[in-house]
């Protein structure tokens, strides 16, 4: 008989989700063991190249579903190794969104004001900088410049980079080299070491069964580290507590699969999934135009011709998170850059009838590449995605040695959703073919479905246990001492970048974490500065503590 | 004109370049260039690797791929047959429609609801790859050698050390408004 390893707290994913509660119980004198399906690659394996198998491959993951697709971080770090660090905080209004379901669909307890003190804590934790003016990308510039033109506003908008690292390099989905993102590598999951949590990457847990004495036991298949279709020895690791942050694209598949041992799981688990609300559009911008519209000009005499050039986003438009407009009519645009590989496939001919994703007057337009101008739209999707019986072994079946796979999710648009894409194309539209500055066409769905960055929602916290999996403390309805706390936590679109709030919400998630633990015979405080020792963020959520590590 | 071919690989090579050709269409390599339709001036997804990246099994087609160039003779029969046009029996089926049939099918094998779309996305999506990204080699080596997609797009040389970085970024001045309601931390209120 082979002997279970034993374990206090067993983490599953190691993204923002995991990252955090793996510090903070670790830091309270738990004994933490982190699995990551992913590699554990640092700034040295980070390339600045598209073989397969470089980084850039083994450090994300793509999977196509029925209706929509999503790519994500597979390393330990997850999506924060290959995000492109935008860190704003959620509009107030998002909040009080009802959604398909007739009702507030966040927590009673959740609002803006009562999270804001956990996104300071985040913003302790995680070096976020106020990108100025002098830090915005040409390709972030002319957005700003195009957004003015058509009287409208446009920010610089908060990043996890420290700026007198970043070389520019446009490299940030393949990972950092230069460590100028401020990745999870460089503050959570180094502190979580430090206090003796244990990273086991090239782990992917498969399911969850019970064990005698009420806790959990965690089985586990060992990954090749170079072709991940390929699988080594199995295990289990027991825990009296499991947080599973597996990213909201893998987490409710993990459950599922978990049924059977575990007995029946919550209605939404593997429901109500958002893709935030993404949806991307190509600029293909006239120079001449830029130059005398827009007065820009750049070195050598160029007006743009810049989209290899810089980072992630760095300008976006707010201009319609306006509380005040219904919901469906909210989104916001930012600049994007998106590398070859995976951001070309989809763009489609501006002006053209009939698919044009593939082409002669595709290739015209990929040889305008580098005047191209990406804009990604967040609107308020509709939690339509649902997914489907599980795979065999982890959450989709792999095609090709990385990054390919065929999952589960199921993703039907319904009207609103269509209409708040249409809304966003449209504004879009008005923006950048003023005055002839671009011709713009949104990414086709017809390919690969919607595609999200951002997956959300597939098992998220509410006060309805009919359309919530978990309760707002992110514990797990009826399986007690099963926490959740990644993105799937999340109960819908956000209209603006995720990470911040999903890491917000893992912080808030603790405190009850730490009470489960406890009850549990666990030796665990809580109370961690952040990772850098900082304690002010500490001093700001202190009078919320009590209400959240009550039952 | 070449003679007819009777080999299975020569068969199965000249259906997938004229498919990689129809995602990313090229120039011909020799005036009896067959597989390329010769749409476009300057390398498409064959001159770019297409081939080259399929056959290496990290793609996941590999194996696949006789499957593929089956099927797409299957396919193209069938739509030669539905249209009334006459197939060369000196090239393979596929390859014997002209340019805009091969685009017409392609485009029916992709559509949301064809039973075979996921193969035929996939396929399509490693033939854009190879010209976007040139996923089969090192980019630096693929740059340096000339990689027609690459250069295509214009994608910048890396420094010497195989690293890009670009000293000159932004146009370095303030070029809108903010949003009034934008909270000291810089997000939106
Ligand atoms: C290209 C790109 C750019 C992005 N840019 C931004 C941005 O600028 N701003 C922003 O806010 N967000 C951005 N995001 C989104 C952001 O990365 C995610 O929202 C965030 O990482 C989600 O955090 P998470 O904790 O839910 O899960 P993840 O960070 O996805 O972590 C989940 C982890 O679990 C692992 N895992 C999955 N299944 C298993 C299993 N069975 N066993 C063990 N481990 C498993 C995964 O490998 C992964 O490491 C971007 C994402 C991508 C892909």
């Amino acid at each position: 008989m082979t002997s279970t390893e034993r374990t206090d707290v067993l983490v599953v994913g190691s993204g923002f989700g995991g990252a955090i509660a793996a510090y903070h119980l670790a830091a309270g004198g738990a004994r933490v063991v982190i699995l990551e399906r992913g590699p554990w690659l640092t700034g040295q394996d980070f390339d600045h190249d598209f073989k397969l198998g470089s980084s850039y491959t083994r450090a994300f993951d793509f999977t196509v579903g029925d209706g929509m697709s999503i790519l994500g971080g597979n390393c330990v770090g997850g999506g924060s190794v290959v995000y492109f660090a935008a860190m704003p905080r959620a509009p107030r209004f998002v909040f009080e969104r009802h959604g398909g379901i007739g009702r507030r669909m966040w927590p009673a307890s959740v609002s803006r004001d009562t999270l804001d003190p956990w996104y300071d804590r985040v913003a302790e934790s995680i070096p976020i900088t106020q990108q100025n003016w002098d830090d915005v990308t040409y390709a972030g510039g002319l957005w700003a410049a195009a957004c003015d033109h058509a009287g409208r506003t446009a920010n610089p908008v908060p990043a996890a980079i420290d700026r007198s690292k970043c070389v520019n390099c446009n490299w940030m989905m393949a990972g950092c080299h230069f460590d100028a993102k401020q990745s999870l590598l460089l503050n959570y999951l180094p502190a979580a070491v430090a206090h003796g949590a244990e990273i086991r990457p090239l782990h992917e847990v498969q399911q969850i069964s019970r064990t005698d004495d009420g806790g959990y036991r965690v089985h586990y298949d060992v990954m090749d580290d170079e072709d991940y279709r390929l699988r080594g020895e199995s295990g289990t690791i027991d825990a009296k507590i499991v947080v599973i942050a597996a990213g909201a694209g893998a987490t409710p598949v993990i459950l599922q699969r978990s049924e059977a041992t575990l007995g029946a799981m919550p209605h939404a688990v593997g429901r109500y999934f958002s893709g935030n609300g993404e949806r991307l559009n190509t600029a293909i911008i006239n120079e001449d135009k830029v130059r005398e519209v827009l007065g820009l000009e750049r070195e050598n005499g160029l007006a743009y011709a810049a989209n290899q050039i810089g980072k992630g986003p760095v300008v976006a438009s707010w201009d319609r998170l306006d509380g005040s407009l219904p919901e469906f009519e909210r989104f916001s645009l930012e600049q994007l850059y998106f590398p070859p590989g995976l951001g070309t496939i989809l763009a489609e001919v501006p002006g053209a009838t009939g698919p044009s994703w593939f082409g002669v007057d595709k290739k015209e337009i990929l040889k305008r590449w580098q005047s191209w101008l990406i804009i990604f739209q967040m609107i308020e999707d509709n939690n339509e995605g649902v997914f489907g019986p599980p795979p065999a072994k982890g959450n989709a079946d792999r095609l090709s040695q990385q990054m390919l796979g065929v999952g589960r999710l199921k993703y039907d648009p319904t009207p609103q959703t269509l209409r708040a894409w249409a809304l966003a194309d449209a504004e879009v539209k008005d923006i950048l073919e003023r005055d002839g500055l671009a011709e713009v066409a949104a990414w086709t769905n017809d390919v690969v479905g919607a595609y999200t960055v951002h997956p959300l929602s597939s098992c998220r916290i509410g006060d309805d246990p009919a359309t919530s999996a978990l309760d707002d403390r992110n514990e797990l309805r009826g399986h007690p001492g099963i926490f959740v706390t990644d993105g799937s936590a999340v109960p819908g679109a956000l209209t603006v970048n995720p990470a911040m709030t999903i890491s917000a919400l893992a912080e808030r998630a603790i405190p009850g974490i730490v009470a489960a633990a406890r009850e549990r015979g666990v030796d665990v405080t809580y109370g961690a500065p952040a990772p850098d020792g900082s304690t002010s963020g500490r001093r700001g959520v202190a009078p919320l503590i009590p209400s959240l590590s009550r039952r | 004109m070449r003679p007819p071919s009777t080999d299975v690989d020569d068969t199965r090579t000249m259906t997938l370049e004229a498919f990689a050709d129809t995602i990313v269409p090229g120039e011909k390599r020799s005036p009896d260039d067959r597989a390329i339709a010769g749409a476009t001036t300057g390398g498409g997804a064959v001159q770019a690797g297409a081939l080259e990246l399929l056959g290496w099994d990290a793609t996941g087609l590999t194996e696949g791929l006789d499957g593929f160039a089956t099927a797409l003779t299957g396919h193209a029969t069938a739509y030669a047959l539905e249209h009334g046009l006459d197939l060369d029996p000196a090239v393979p089926p596929f390859v014997s429609l002209a340019f805009e049939h091969r685009t017409a099918l392609v485009r029916r094998l992709t559509t949301p609801g064809h039973p075979e779309k996921e193969l035929w996305v996939s396929l399509a999506l490693f033939c854009n790859m190879a010209f976007d990204s040139a996923a089969h080699m090192s980019t630096a080596d693929a740059i340096a050698q000339g990689h027609p997609g690459l250069l295509a797009m214009g994608i910048e040389k890396p420094d010497a050390d195989g690293r890009w970085r670009f000293p000159n970024f932004s146009y370095g001045r303030p070029l809108a408004r903010l949003h009034p309601d934008t909270t000291p931390t810089g997000s939106p209120s």
